[in-house]
C-alpha cells in the first residue's frame, strides 16, 4: 500500500518539486507546533496564574534586555509570544479545517444534486450560488456571523461562537465547490458507464456516491487546499475586526488585535510574530494548493 | 445595444428582489425592533402603537412590498446604535469609500498591469522573477496584516505618513466630501489606498502575465513579426489589447472585492468610510445599517457588472458583429 502510494504519479511530481517539498515541510513544522502546543510550548497562556506584570513587554531575542525564556517576549500581561503563537495556531488551524469541510460537505452535495437531478433544482441551487458569489466571500461571512450571533441568547454567545464562526466561513465557500462539482457531474453523468449503471437499475443517490463522485475529488481536493489558505485569513480578518471569536479563545488574528494596540508604544513584536507564523501557514498552504492543481492538471503546466 | 441594455437590468431585478428579501428578514426578524425602540420604560398601548407604526400588524407580503418601496425612496430606517437615519449615515461615508477604493483600483491598474506586461515579455529576467515571488507573498498576506505592517515602517518607525484618519476633508457640492483639496488629505490616502490595492494589483499582474504569454504565442503575433513590426507595436499595439477582455472582467469583479475589503482596511486605519460603519454596526448588531448596507452593495455589484458589459462592446468589436 505505502509502496505503491510512493510510486504514484503525484508523489513522483511531489518527490521533484523543491516548492512543494519546503512548503511541506514548513507546513508539517507549523501543525505539529500546534497540535503538540500543551506538551512543547515553553509556557501556558491560558493559565492566568502564572502570568506577572513584572514580566510584560519582554523583547524578543537579539535585542537588549532579551531572555531566554521568552524567546518571542511577551505581552502586556507578561503571557509568552510564542506560546501564545503556538496555541492560538490550534484555534486558527481548526476552525480552517472545519469551515472548510463543512463547505466541502454542502457544496460537493448540492453540485452533485444540480448536476445530476438538473431542471429546476439546477437552476435554483446555482442561482443561489451566483448570487451569492457576487458578493466578496468575506462580506457574507461577517454578516452571517453578526446575523446568527444576534439571534442567539447572550449567555451562550461566547461558548457558541466557534461554531458560528464556522458555519459563517463555511457558508460563504460552499459555491465555489458547488460549481465546480457540478460541471463535472455534467460531464460524467452522460458516459457510458453511467448509462450502463443507470440500465441494470442501480438508484441515483448509488451513481452519484459511487461512480460520479470518485471523479472530481481531483479539483475537490485542490481547491479545498486553496480555500483552506483563504478559510484561515477569513478567520483571522473577522477576529481582527473583533467580530470573530472571543478573547478567551484566542487565535492568529486575535493575538494580532492584540498587539496592534502596542504598535506605536514600541513593542512591535507583540503583533508582528503572530502575523509572521500566519503568512508562514497562508503561504505553504498556498504553495502546496499550486502544486497540487499542476500536479493533478499537467495540461496546465 | 438598448436591447442588451434593457435585457441586462431585467436580469439584475431578481437578484436586487432576493438580496431585498434578505435585509428585509434580517431587518424584522432578527432582534426585536419595536422592543429595541422602545428601551426599556414602555406601556403596552405606546408598545402597540409603535408596532402599528412600523406596520409590523401588516401581512408579509405587505410589510416586504412597504420595506421595499422605503428603500427605493432612500429610507432605511433609523440605526439602532446611532439614533440616526441609516441613509444621512451612509452618505456622510459613501464619499470617503468610494474615494479610497477609486484611488486603490487606479493603483493596481497603473501598477500591476505594466508590471504583468514586463513579466509577460520578459518571462525569464531577475526582475520577473523577483515580481512572481513578490506576488505569491502578496496573495498570502492578509489586507489586515499589510496595513499593520506598513503602519509599523511608515507611520511608526520612519513617521513619514500618518496611520490613522482621513485628514481635512473638504464639503464639494452638496453632499461630497474629498480630501484632495489638501496635502494632509493626500498623505493620509497612500497607505490605506496601498493596503486595499495590493490584493487586486498583484492578481491583476499574474491575469496579464498568463493572458499575454497566451497570446504571444498566436499566429497573428508570429505573422506580425514576420512583417517586421517593431517590438513596441507587437507588444502594445496588438498583444496588450487583446489581453484587456478579461481584465477588465477581472477588474469590474474585483471593484466588488475592493468595496467589501474596504471594511478591512478602513478599520486599520480608522477610515471614516462605510466599512467602518458597517463593521461596527455589527459589533453591536445595529440592523438598520446591515441591511441597508446589504442592498446598496447588491446595487453596487450589479451596476458594475453593467458597466463592465458595456465595456466589452467598447473593447472587443467582434461582440458587436455577432448580435
Amino acid at each position: 500500500m505505502l509502496a505503491r502510494a510512493w510510486d504514484s504519479d503525484l508523489a513522483y511530481s511531489f518527490r521533484h518539486s523543491p516548492v512543494a517539498l519546503i512548503a511541506a515541510l514548513v507546513a508539517l513544522i507549523l501543525v505539529l507546533a500546534a497540535v503538540f502546543a500543551p506538551l512543547i510550548a515553553p509556557h501556558d497562556p491560558m493559565d492566568v496564574a502564572s502570568l506577572s506584570l513584572m514580566d510584560s513587554f519582554k523583547p524578543p531575542i537579539g535585542m537588549p534586555d532579551a531572555d531566554w525564556s521568552n524567546l518571542l517576549g511577551t505581552d502586556n500581561q507578561g503571557r509568552d509570544v510564542l506560546s501564545a503563537i503556538m496555541y492560538g495556531m490550534r484555534i486558527s488551524l481548526m476552525v480552517g479545517l472545519l469551515s472548510v469541510l463543512f463547505a466541502i460537505v454542502v457544496g460537493v452535495a448540492a453540485g452533485l444534486l444540480a448536476g445530476y437531478a438538473g431542471g429546476l433544482i439546477d437552476s435554483v441551487l446555482m442561482r443561489i450560488a451566483d448570487v451569492q458569489l457576487t458578493f466578496p466571500s468575506l462580506l457574507t461571512a461577517l454578516l452571517v456571523d453578526g446575523v446568527i450571533t444576534a439571534a442567539l441568547p447572550r449567555t451562550m454567545r461566547e461558548a457558541l461562537q466557534i461554531y458560528v464562526i464556522i458555519f459563517a466561513i463555511g457558508i460563504s465557500f460552499w459555491p465555489n465547490f458547488a460549481r465546480t462539482v457540478r460541471g463535472s457531474t455534467l460531464v460524467e453523468r452522460n458516459k457510458d458507464y453511467v448509462m450502463a449503471a443507470r440500465v441494470i437499475g442501480v438508484p441515483s443517490w448509488r451513481i452519484m456516491v459511487s461512480h460520479v463522485l470518485p471523479n472530481v475529488t481531483g479539483p475537490v481536493m485542490v481547491i479545498g487546499t486553496l480555500n483552506l489558505g483563504l478559510a484561515v485569513i477569513a478567520e483571522a480578518t473577522l477576529s481582527f475586526l473583533g467580530v470573530g471569536l472571543p478573547p478567551t479563545q484566542p487565535s492568529l488574528g486575535t493575538l494580532i488585535r492584540f498587539g496592534d494596540d502596542f504598535l506605536f508604544s514600541g513593542q512591535w513584536w507583540v503583533s508582528v510574530f503572530p502575523g509572521v507564523t500566519l503568512v508562514l501557514m497562508v503561504l505553504a498552504i498556498n504553495l502546496l494548493g499550486d502544486w497540487l492543481r499542476d500536479a493533478l492538471n499537467p495540461r496546465l503546466r | 445595444m438598448l436591447g442588451f441594455i434593457s435585457s441586462r437590468l431585467l436580469q439584475a431585478i431578481p437578484v436586487l428582489l432576493v438580496v431585498g428579501f434578505i435585509a428585509f428578514a434580517l431587518f424584522n426578524y432578527v432582534g426585536d425592533p419595536v422592543n429595541i425602540l422602545l428601551g426599556q420604560d414602555h406601556t403596552e398601548a405606546q408598545r402597540l402603537a409603535l408596532i402599528k407604526e412600523l406596520g409590523f400588524d401588516q401581512p408579509f407580503f405587505v410589510q416586504y412590498g412597504r420595506f421595499l418601496w422605503a428603500m427605493l425612496h432612500g429610507n432605511f430606517g433609523i440605526s439602532y446604535r446611532l439614533a440616526q437615519p441609516v441613509s444621512s449615515l451612509i452618505a456622510e461615508r459613501l464619499p470617503a469609500t468610494l474615494e479610497l477604493a477609486i484611488t486603490a483600483s487606479v493603483l493596481a491598474f497603473a501598477i500591476g498591469v505594466p508590471m504583468g506586461v514586463y513579466t509577460g515579455i520578459h518571462r525569464n529576467t531577475l526582475l520577473s522573477r523577483l515580481f512572481m515571488t513578490g506576488s505569491l507573498i502578496g496573495v498570502s498576506l492578509p489586507t489586515f496584516l499589510l496595513g499593520i505592517l506598513l503602519i509599523l515602517v511608515f507611520s511608526v518607525w520612519l513617521g513619514w505618513l500618518p496611520s490613522f484618519g482621513r485628514g481635512p476633508a473638504v464639503h464639494v457640492g452638496a453632499w461630497w466630501t474629498t480630501g484632495f483639496t489638501s496635502w494632509a488629505g493626500i498623505r493620509s490616502l497612500i497607505l490605506p489606498a496601498i493596503t486595499l490595492g495590493m490584493f487586486q494589483m498583484t492578481l491583476l499582474m499574474r491575469l496579464v502575465r498568463a493572458e499575454m504569454l497566451e497570446v504571444l504565442r498566436t499566429d497573428y503575433i508570429k505573422f506580425a513579426r514576420a512583417r517586421g513590426l517593431t517590438n513596441r507595436s507587437i507588444n502594445f499595439g496588438h498583444a496588450l489589447k487583446n489581453t484587456l477582455v478579461p481584465v477588465i472582467t477581472i477588474i469590474g469583479l474585483q471593484f466588488g472585492g475592493i468595496v467589501g475589503f474596504s471594511l478591512v482596511t478602513e478599520t486599520v486605519f480608522q477610515w471614516p468610510g462605510m466599512g467602518l460603519l458597517l463593521v461596527q454596526s455589527v459589533a453591536v448588531v445595529d440592523i438598520p445599517v446591515m441591511s441597508a448596507y446589504l442592498m446598496l452593495i447588491a446595487l453596487v455589484f450589479v451596476l458594475i457588472n453593467l458597466v463592465v458589459d458595456l465595456l466589452y462592446y467598447a473593447v472587443d468589436p467582434r461582440l458587436r458583429i455577432r448580435r
